[in-house]
């Protein structure tokens, strides 16, 4: 469909910019919205980590150790560190972003905004530590 | 407080030049002044070729949005006072081509607003000798806070996403198409999910939330956008888990 569609015959030439490639660092919330896109890069991160986690695992007992081995290098010290940094601040946002899109209601009464968002945390928080246990107990 | 201040203001003449110019003017500064005031001066004082719109003053009629310094608002509540010591930067709305200095071209976005059906499609046609279709407070509550848009379009010229995909449909439009679907006197929801739904619907949307920060109205079209994605997931679950419910 044209977006144009209308009065074309007698309009003058009009004068269209493109938006420049690094139009995200002039300001500050486009800039903060970029870094958020690329922390996702560090959730697949993640997931790929647990995904060669995992086939060491099915490998045998010897790639497994490599795996752990590695896992305790500086590089990958530094590289999950970095990692952690950026999948807590992608959570946090993502959370606290959860309320624009869900409008619950009790009744007629609306639930507020920090009850969603407190909600989510506190799941967040408890799958968490449900993990944990089962990392660090079993 | 000084006695005047400086307006760097966009021009464009399509019959005269290939590319825009910044042109200075410098207008008495008052305290009470807005720069649409400063504007006024400009075109009966100065300068009577400069070509911008507006028509309210008072908020309403969402005609004078611009960029003031880089940041899309209305210049009709924009006070002089807030950019001292100035200069202060005015060009048009980003993202809309430019027809003449601060003119910008508006047919998109009228196109794109009639394509959401803006208005109440309801399930049955009641003959008016029936009366109103009548609402609860609460019901309108519901709908309410997005039938504060004024069409000023300051949400697109924040959207870095309609800036680089001009298809897509945009804030404002998502925001009014939710005005009418969360009305319990409207049926149209199915009709509109086509539209908002499509390739330039709310997939496009990133939430840079930039839309509802600027907005005059507090409209929020971030949030109209970012709940419509969950009925338009749920609807389109249902679909599938449930054919029969169609």
């Amino acid at each position: 469909m044209s977006h144009y569609p209308r009065y074309k015959k007698y309009r003058p030439r009009v004068y269209s910019k493109r938006m420049p490639i690094f139009w995200w660092v002039r300001k500050w919330p486009h800039a903060r919205f970029i870094l958020r896109e690329l922390t996702s890069v560090f959730v697949a991160f993640y997931a790929i980590v647990l995904l060669l986690h995992v086939r060491s695992l099915a490998a045998g007992p010897e790639a497994y150790a490599n795996f752990m081995a590695w896992l305790q290098t500086p590089v990958a010290l530094a590289l999950h560190t970095v990692a952690l940094v950026m999948v807590l601040y992608h959570s946090i946002t993502w959370f606290s972003l959860a309320p624009k899109a869900m409008v619950l209601r009790v009744g007629r009464t609306r639930i507020p905004g920090w009850a969603i968002a407190g909600a989510n945390f506190a799941a967040w928080g408890l799958f968490s530590l449900i993990l944990a246990w089962i990392v660090l107990t079993v | 407080m000084p006695e005047t201040i400086t307006l760097e203001v966009f021009r464009y003449r399509p019959e005269e030049e290939q590319e825009p110019t910044f042109q200075s003017y410098e207008v008495p500064f008052r305290k009470d002044w807005v720069v649409l005031d400063a504007l006024n001066h400009i075109k009966d004082e100065i300068d009577g070729s400069l070509s911008y719109r507006w028509s309210c003053r008072m908020g309403v009629c969402g005609s004078c949005g611009m960029m003031i310094n880089g940041d899309a608002v209305l210049t009709c509540a924009a006070f002089l006072e807030t950019y001292l010591p100035g200069p202060i930067r005015v060009e048009p709305l980003a993202n809309f081509p430019v027809v003449r200095d601060l003119v910008i071209e508006m047919s998109d976005f009228m196109e794109k607003l009639n394509r959401v059906s803006p208005w109440i499609i309801p399930a049955e046609e009641k003959p008016v000798s029936e009366g109103e279709y009548l609402q609860t407070p609460d019901e309108l509550e519901d709908y309410k806070p997005y039938s504060m848009c004024i069409n000023c379009m300051l949400c697109y010229s924040a959207c870095p996403v309609f800036g680089l995909e001009p298809g897509f449909i945009g804030p404002a439009a998502i925001a009014i198409a939710q005005r009418y679907n969360l009305d319990n006197r409207d049926a149209g929801n199915e009709q509109r999910m086509e539209v908002l739904s499509d390739d330039e619907g709310i997939w496009q949307c990133t939430l840079v939330g930039e839309c509802s920060a600027v907005c005059p109205k507090s409209v929020d079209p971030a949030g109209a956008i970012q709940r419509y994605k969950v009925t338009a997931t749920t609807e389109w679950w249902k679909s599938k888990l449930m054919p029969w419910s169609q």
